[in-house]
């Protein structure tokens, strides 16, 4: 065998672990890697800034499931990627992000595009790695890829100095990492489970709350068949949205600070709230002495730092939501008696359910203004039949999506949740479109996060990925502008985005169709002439100014104290 | 409350920062932390030194156990640990009879003189935390001019389990 250089090493590693899309910038400290790239069957997308590189490969690894992959120089290029690496941290996606660094023997003397990567990123990395020697690069290169698709998921980055890529080695054979203190737990305790299903048995008004973990752990189709076998009421986070049909009519929706008044008012009189990879998070407990006050609490989580930290669990479960949930389907199949008998004592949780849903519905007043929400909504029903795929930006933008779009399956929903990042949409349905170029992949997007990476529609014109990016144009920062309304004395204090772009012009200078909607009647066939476009769309939609997101619980409050209009 | 979390890690670049990092990040407080490599030398052990309510240690525990190059966490509860410092003291003394006072608390604390000068001595002592600081506070009067002290080491014990 002949010696070859890390960069060889590195292309062929990424080969061995199946990665077909690098999302990525080059730069001085990675030109040997792009040098050899051209040789291997990998496809690159060349992104117009790293942050986009970061949230694409972040966007392809939430609707594959597989590990997304961006490779960024040294200096801005390394730095540039932080956004996107907290993003993923925060959401628990696993990405790997490669960056170049300077000569190890320049290291630490501040070198031309010389930044400390590792050290900057490691509060928001699952783990990283400097790589000093090219005979550790293979070893560090398959341990990656291993800490970040396995147990609960996230980024890694792996730094590259110059000498290192360009340096000489031998491929060895791939063999399979061993790390001493890294051994996630898969397996839930059987006696955790069974104690589970009995209290769950026992329940009189029993809820599931759904996380993001059950859709990084593929078991979306156990959970419902869980919650239909017992005749469970579901809510889902923010991040859990497609985990359970919302079409069911157990699904209430989302909960939380812009949750459905039914799931929010279920969560507080639930007697057993089971909290399936799920986090607690303050955005969905609101207050916490005022959160299922009444409930005894299951968490089903696979990381043990989430379980009883920021509420006390009666019955924790680690493990591997697919792994628990399997498990939890036999304990109850095998006591199918049991189970009816529970399936079929909830008729007055369900009704009581059912008065809170016709109580306060979603809503709102279409008049001669373009409503966001109905923009939502004609987008929820035309795009069914394409088998659609929603990111979002951050802000009123992602509420209304989340609210207003019925989600029906897992993998088709990417929004920042955890940082709340503006700008993630884009690049982030670039992602998901390379992944999927025959689905319609649509960017709920507010004037003012679309202009956070909107170079990025060069990118999609350049590889022609037909992503559509529907702007609910409103003028304003709008979420901060609701806040500024109820908390502020309408201080609209920096939130007017005046001198935004034509953003119909603005697609169009990047080569892309730019569509313009100012009336209701015309939001549907603006949508439909989008959709049926085969390149990339800017839709810009001009909606009410000032519309909230309703219902809302101001920050701090219980979550059954919620402003309704 | 005190605790001491006894850690074995990785003996790698950037362990102590990531250690340091998780607790600064999280809002954990650290009273003191010692590292050392081990018997073995890719893995180094760690005391540290902590406070807070159960819960932020149950969180502080977890925490470190999720850190990938973190091999073991043990707490160290008060019944089943040995824990010592040491500190290393210099003081400014040159009359006679006062050094004779001085060197006599010493030996009652145990302590051993390290170098006798004309105008200065530095001593050694080692034990529990509370002997140390009793000691101290003994000592202090004769005028303590520098100070090192090490934090705290603890192991397991095997007999009380």
């Amino acid at each position: 065998m002949e010696k070859i250089i890390g960069a060889q090493i590195l292309l062929e590693v990424l080969q061995e672990q199946g990665v077909e899309v690098i999302f990525g910038y080059p730069g001085g400290a990675v030109i040997n890697f792009y040098d050899h790239l051209p040789d291997y069957s990998c496809r690159h997308f060349l992104v117009r800034h790293e942050q986009a590189a970061v949230h694409a490969a972040d966007g392809y690894a939430r609707a594959t499931g597989k590990v997304g992959v961006a490779l960024v120089t040294s200096g801005p290029g390394a730095t540039n990627t932080v956004t996107g690496l907290a993003t993923a941290y925060m959401d628990s996606i696993p990405i790997i992000v490669f960056t170049g660094q300077v000569p190890t023997p320049l290291i630490g003397n501040d070198a031309f595009q010389e930044a400390d990567i590792v050290g900057i990123s490691r509060p928001c990395t699952k783990h990283n790695f400097l790589v000093k020697r090219v005979e550790d690069l293979e070893r560090i290169v398959n341990e990656a890829f291993h800490i970040a698709g396995s147990g609960r998921p996230g980024p890694v980055l792996v730094d590259l100095p110059k000498d290192v890529i360009a340096g000489k080695c031998l491929k060895k054979k791939a063999v399979p990492p061993i790390l001493k203190g890294y051994n996630p737990n898969y397996n839930g305790h059987a006696g955790q489970i069974q104690r589970a299903v009995q209290m769950l048995f026992k329940a009189k008004r029993p809820l599931f709350y759904v996380g993001g973990g059950v859709v990084l752990a593929d078991a979306a189709t156990q959970l419902t068949d869980l919650a239909c076998r017992l005749n469970i009421p579901v809510t889902t986070t923010l991040m859990g949205l497609g985990a359970f049909p919302e079409d069911d009519y157990l699904a209430l929706g989302m909960l939380g600070m812009h949750g459905t008044y039914r799931a929010n008012m279920a969560v507080t009189e639930s007697d057993v709230l089971v909290a399936f990879g799920a986090r607690f998070d303050d955005r969905v407990t609101g207050r916490l002495d005022k959160f299922a006050p009444d409930a005894k609490i299951i968490h089903v989580d696979i990381d043990p730092t989430s379980i009883s930290k920021n509420i006390d669990v009666d019955i924790p479960i680690v493990g591997d939501l697919l792994d628990v949930l399997q498990k939890t389907l036999e304990v109850v199949k095998a006591s199918a008696e049991k189970a009816e008998l529970c399936a079929a004592g909830h008729d007055e949780w369900l009704k009581k359910i059912a008065y809170w849903r016709d109580l306060h519905k979603l809503s709102y007043e279409q008049d001669d203004i373009i409503k966001p929400q109905f923009v939502v909504e004609k987008i929820s029903q035309l795009a069914q039949g394409y088998d659609p795929i929603i990111s979002t930006e951050v802000g009123q933008n992602q509420m209304w999506a989340a609210q207003f779009f019925t989600f029906t399956k897992p993998r088709s929903w990417l929004t920042s949740g955890g940082l709340g990042t503006m700008g993630y949409g884009l690049p982030a349905a670039m992602g998901a479109q390379v992944a999927f170029p025959e689905r319609l992949v649509i960017d709920i997007a507010g004037d003012g996060s679309i202009q956070m990476n909107s170079q990025e529609l060069a990118t999609v014109v350049q590889y022609n990925l037909p992503v559509k990016v529907i702007i609910l144009n409103n003028g304003y920062l709008g979420m901060v502008r609701q806040w500024q309304e109820l908390f502020f004395d309408k201080h609209y204090s920096s939130t007017q985005m005046n001198h935004a772009p034509d953003f119909v012009k603005l697609a169009e200078a990047y080569g892309a169709l730019g569509l313009r909607a100012r009336t209701p009647e015309e939001v549907e066939p603006i949508l439909k002439q989008a959709f049926a476009h085969s390149g990339p769309v800017v839709v810009d939609v001009v909606v009410a100014a000032e519309e909230n997101v309703y219902p809302m619980v101001p920050a701090g409050e219980a979550i059954s104290n919620m402003l309704l209009v | 409350m005190k605790h001491i979390i006894s850690v074995l890690v990785e003996n790698e670049f950037g362990v102590l920062s990531r250690i340091a990092s998780l607790f600064s990040g999280r809002g954990f407080n650290i009273e003191s932390l010692t590292v050392a490599e081990t018997d073995d030398s890719t893995v180094s052990s760690m005391t540290i030194v902590t406070q807070g309510a159960d819960h932020i240690i149950e969180q502080i525990t977890k925490q470190l156990n999720k850190l990938i190059n973190v091999i073991k966490v043990v707490e160290l509860t008060e019944s089943v640990q040995m824990a010592r410092e040491m500190v290393l003291l210099k003081f400014a003394v040159t009359s006679g009879a006062k050094r004779l006072e001085l060197l006599h608390l010493v030996e009652v604390y145990q302590g051993r003189v390290l170098e006798l000068g004309s105008r200065s001595l530095i001593v050694e002592l080692t034990g529990e935390r509370t002997k140390i600081d009793a000691a101290l506070e003994v000592l202090a009067p004769f005028g303590i001019k520098e100070m090192s002290r090490t934090g705290m080491v603890a192991l397991a014990r095997d007999s009380v389990k």
